[in-house]
């Protein structure tokens, strides 16, 4: 953890209301939380984003080609917690996702 | 309460309008100068079921929001009320009270038991049956409620009555005449005989 | 002979409700949600015409509930709307998880709320257990003796609520305001729409180029920080209410401040009371000062935030107090104003004067000069010492034996 972690704000530093700016979640790396990681088969994929929709993380990087519009291009393991959704929820006849154990 | 403060009540029946009653004496008392009140006693509303409404009328500003207890006005629009309900609470020796009936001061000061000088009559039914077509007795009780006050200005009251009725009922200009004759009629006929 | 105060003013009769609603209309809000509830049913009913008739711009949202109506209205605050709503009595109780988020998201709704008992017994008619049910909610309460006062309140309250960045509830007493017809002067719309100016949010969630999380779960670690917040905005709204009300009184002439004082510089006794009671016991004061009794009268008009240092400062040389409340607490213990002006009075290190409590009024329940006038005739026995402050609630005319 990040030193300045530690150090909360206070009433006067802190936005009225309780607003959160947006994108904050960007620095905040959720992926240490992670016993298991999925990973990505790119020649099996058929970019159907299944795995897209599915991801509570929005960790599924994405990336537009010319011939096939939005593609997958990899998982962001920053923010991947590995709840295994995008594994589960990729068509079984394509199984271009699977879990494995986090080496530690 | 101040001296110059008038209070008036108005008893009716539900759908009579002593409501609309007190809020034109009102707004038409309001035309002619003076600080006013209009006010309805609100309880369960029923069409037909004894009604009461109230005014004050000062030349200051009127800061009380109690109830009227003591009137120096009643203006009764029903006169079968007389029978259920006790019109006459609250008045003092100087209180007038004011009947659509066509019975004279006399029988009715008797029912009521106050003093003839206190009672003042008129037909406002008929005259408003002849006038507007309806028996409406609240406009032309109007007219006869500034009679009985004295120091109100009816021209003030009927040009104030008009611009009121002038937008409700711009296309039907004989309902405004009837309903303005009606208030001059009454103004003229009440009577304390 | 009546005159207006303001050289462009019109004298109208209106009715408290009436008022209500044509100052909504001058205000003309973005969003309005309401759900009819008497006595207040006419302001939004009023309202909703001019909307019908195209007299404002409003989108007009008819609700299926007050709980709803305080979401959708805080809701439009948040996206960046100026956003108005009324109500009153079971409404606010049904509103008050919503208004506690409209007050903790720090979102400046304004409210005609019309004070009516709450049930049960069901009861339509005027008591203030609506309002001060909510006074501790977060939102600036601001209390109308009369139509004009309504009037001028609600065209403040908004001024006040967006600056403030809190929400505000603008009452009058129900029926005995709500529905009595009064001199109200009223003001141009192009000079009340100049005062209130135009609404721009600082931060508004329809701003997509800086979009922003409101409403997040905060825990032990950040939750209090914003609650102090909220309080300390409500401490700092007592300023802006009064330079409002100073912009106020330069436009447009009338004067108001956090509270009234009538006749209470020299007075040796007093009563502290809110709304059309305060009317009332000015003919009181007025009989009783011709008699050469000292008596004087203090009408708190804004009750949220409560001005507690000023007026125990003012009520430093009151021998004899009544405090009156159109609401009892229940607590088994005194009602909410005097547990207000009494820690003031503690507070400052004012304890020369003998504060009693009376609780008037519930239901509609009559409250007459003569009433009032035993009320000071018991504070001149207590400041003579010739009778010994109650230590308990009073009742005013009910029957308890």
């Amino acid at each position: 953890m990040k030193k300045d972690e530690n150090v909360k704000l206070t009433a006067a530093q802190l936005a009225i209301g309780g607003l959160v700016e947006a994108g904050t979640g960007e620095a905040f790396h959720t992926g240490s939380w992670r016993s298991d990681r999925p990973v990505w088969n790119k020649d099996k994929c058929i970019n159907c984003l299944t795995c897209w929709i599915s991801c509570p993380d929005s960790a599924i990087k994405t990336a537009q080609d010319e011939k096939k519009g939005t593609v997958v291009v990899g998982i962001d393991y920053d923010h991947c917690k590995g709840c295994g959704i995008c594994a589960r929820e990729c068509p079984p006849k394509v199984a271009a996702l699977h879990m494995e154990a986090e080496k530690k | 309460m101040s001296a110059k403060m008038i209070e008036v009540r108005w008893h009716g029946r539900g759908g009579q309008g002593a409501k609309t009653a007190a809020l034109l004496f009102a707004q038409a008392v309001m035309a002619t100068g003076k600080y006013i009140q209009a006010f309805p006693e609100y309880g369960p509303e029923r069409m037909g079921a004894p009604v009461q409404s109230f005014n004050r009328i000062s030349d200051n500003p009127i800061t009380i929001h109690s109830g009227v207890t003591n009137p120096n006005y009643v203006v009764i629009l029903d006169p079968t009320l007389m029978e259920t309900v006790n019109v006459a609470e609250g008045i003092s020796k100087e209180g007038k009270v004011i009947v659509n009936t066509s019975f004279s001061a006399e029988e009715i000061a008797k029912q009521l038991g106050i003093d003839k000088s206190q009672v003042f009559v008129v037909n406002a039914g008929q005259i408003a049956t002849e006038t507007i077509g309806k028996n409406i007795p609240n406009t032309p009780m109007l007219g006869a409620l500034v009679k009985v006050i004295g120091d109100l200005d009816i021209n003030g009251v009927l040009e104030d009555t008009k611009n009121k009725l002038s937008v409700k009922f711009a296309k039907k200009p004989e309902v405004i005449e009837g309903n303005l004759t009606s208030i001059k009629r009454a103004y003229d006929e009440v009577k304390n005989s | 002979m009546i005159k207006p105060v303001y050289s462009k003013g019109k004298l109208a009769a209106k009715t408290g409700n009436e008022v209500m609603a044509e100052a909504m209309r001058q205000i003309e809000p973005d969003v309005v949600a309401a759900y009819p509830i008497t006595p207040a049913t006419e302001i939004v009913q009023i309202f909703s015409q001019f909307v019908a008739d195209g007299k404002v711009k409003t989108e007009f949202v008819a609700v299926e509930s007050e709980h709803s109506a305080m979401s959708a209205t805080l809701a439009a605050s948040a996206a960046g709307a100026r956003a108005m709503t009324g109500t009153s009595s079971q409404g606010l109780c049904l509103m008050w998880e919503m208004l506690n988020i409209a007050a903790g998201l720090r979102l400046p709704v304004v409210m005609a709320e019309v004070n009516r008992a709450i049930s049960a017994p069901l009861n339509i008619h005027g008591d203030q257990s609506d309002a001060m049910g909510a006074r501790d909610t977060g939102w600036i309460q601001i209390y109308s003796e009369n139509s004009q006062e309504a009037y001028d309140n609600m065209i403040q309250a908004v001024k006040i609520a967006e600056k403030a960045k809190l929400p505000a509830m603008v009452t009058t007493d129900g029926f005995i305001i709500s529905h009595c017809m009064e001199v109200v002067e009223t003001y141009p719309d192009e000079d009340v729409k100049k005062f209130i100016g135009e609404y721009k949010p600082e931060r508004y969630l329809l701003d997509t180029k800086r979009p922003f999380t409101m409403g997040s779960i905060e825990l032990q670690d950040y939750y209090f920080e914003h609650r102090w917040q909220l309080a300390q905005a409500m401490r700092d709204a007592k300023k802006i209410a009064v330079d409002v009300a100073a912009d106020f009184a330069k436009t447009f002439g009338r004067q108001y401040d956090l509270y009234e004082k009538y006749k209470l510089d020299d007075a040796e006794i007093a009563i502290v009371v809110i709304g059309s009671t305060a009317g009332t016991a000015k003919v009181v004061v007025d009989e009783l000062r011709e008699k050469g009794v000292k008596a004087g009268l203090l009408k708190v008009r804004v009750f949220r935030p409560f001005p507690a240092q000023d007026i125990a400062k003012d009520l430093a040389k009151v021998k004899a107090l009544a405090v009156l409340d159109r609401a009892d607490s229940c607590s088994g213990t005194f009602a909410p104003l005097y547990s207000d002006i009494a820690s003031a009075l503690f507070a400052n290190g004012i304890t020369s004067a003998k504060v009693v409590n009376y609780v008037y009024g519930l239901g509609g329940r009559e409250i007459a000069p003569n009433h009032i006038a035993e009320v000071y005739d018991t504070l001149g026995k207590i400041a003579a010492g010739t009778q010994k402050p109650s230590t308990d609630v009073n009742y005013i005319n009910v029957r308890i034996k």
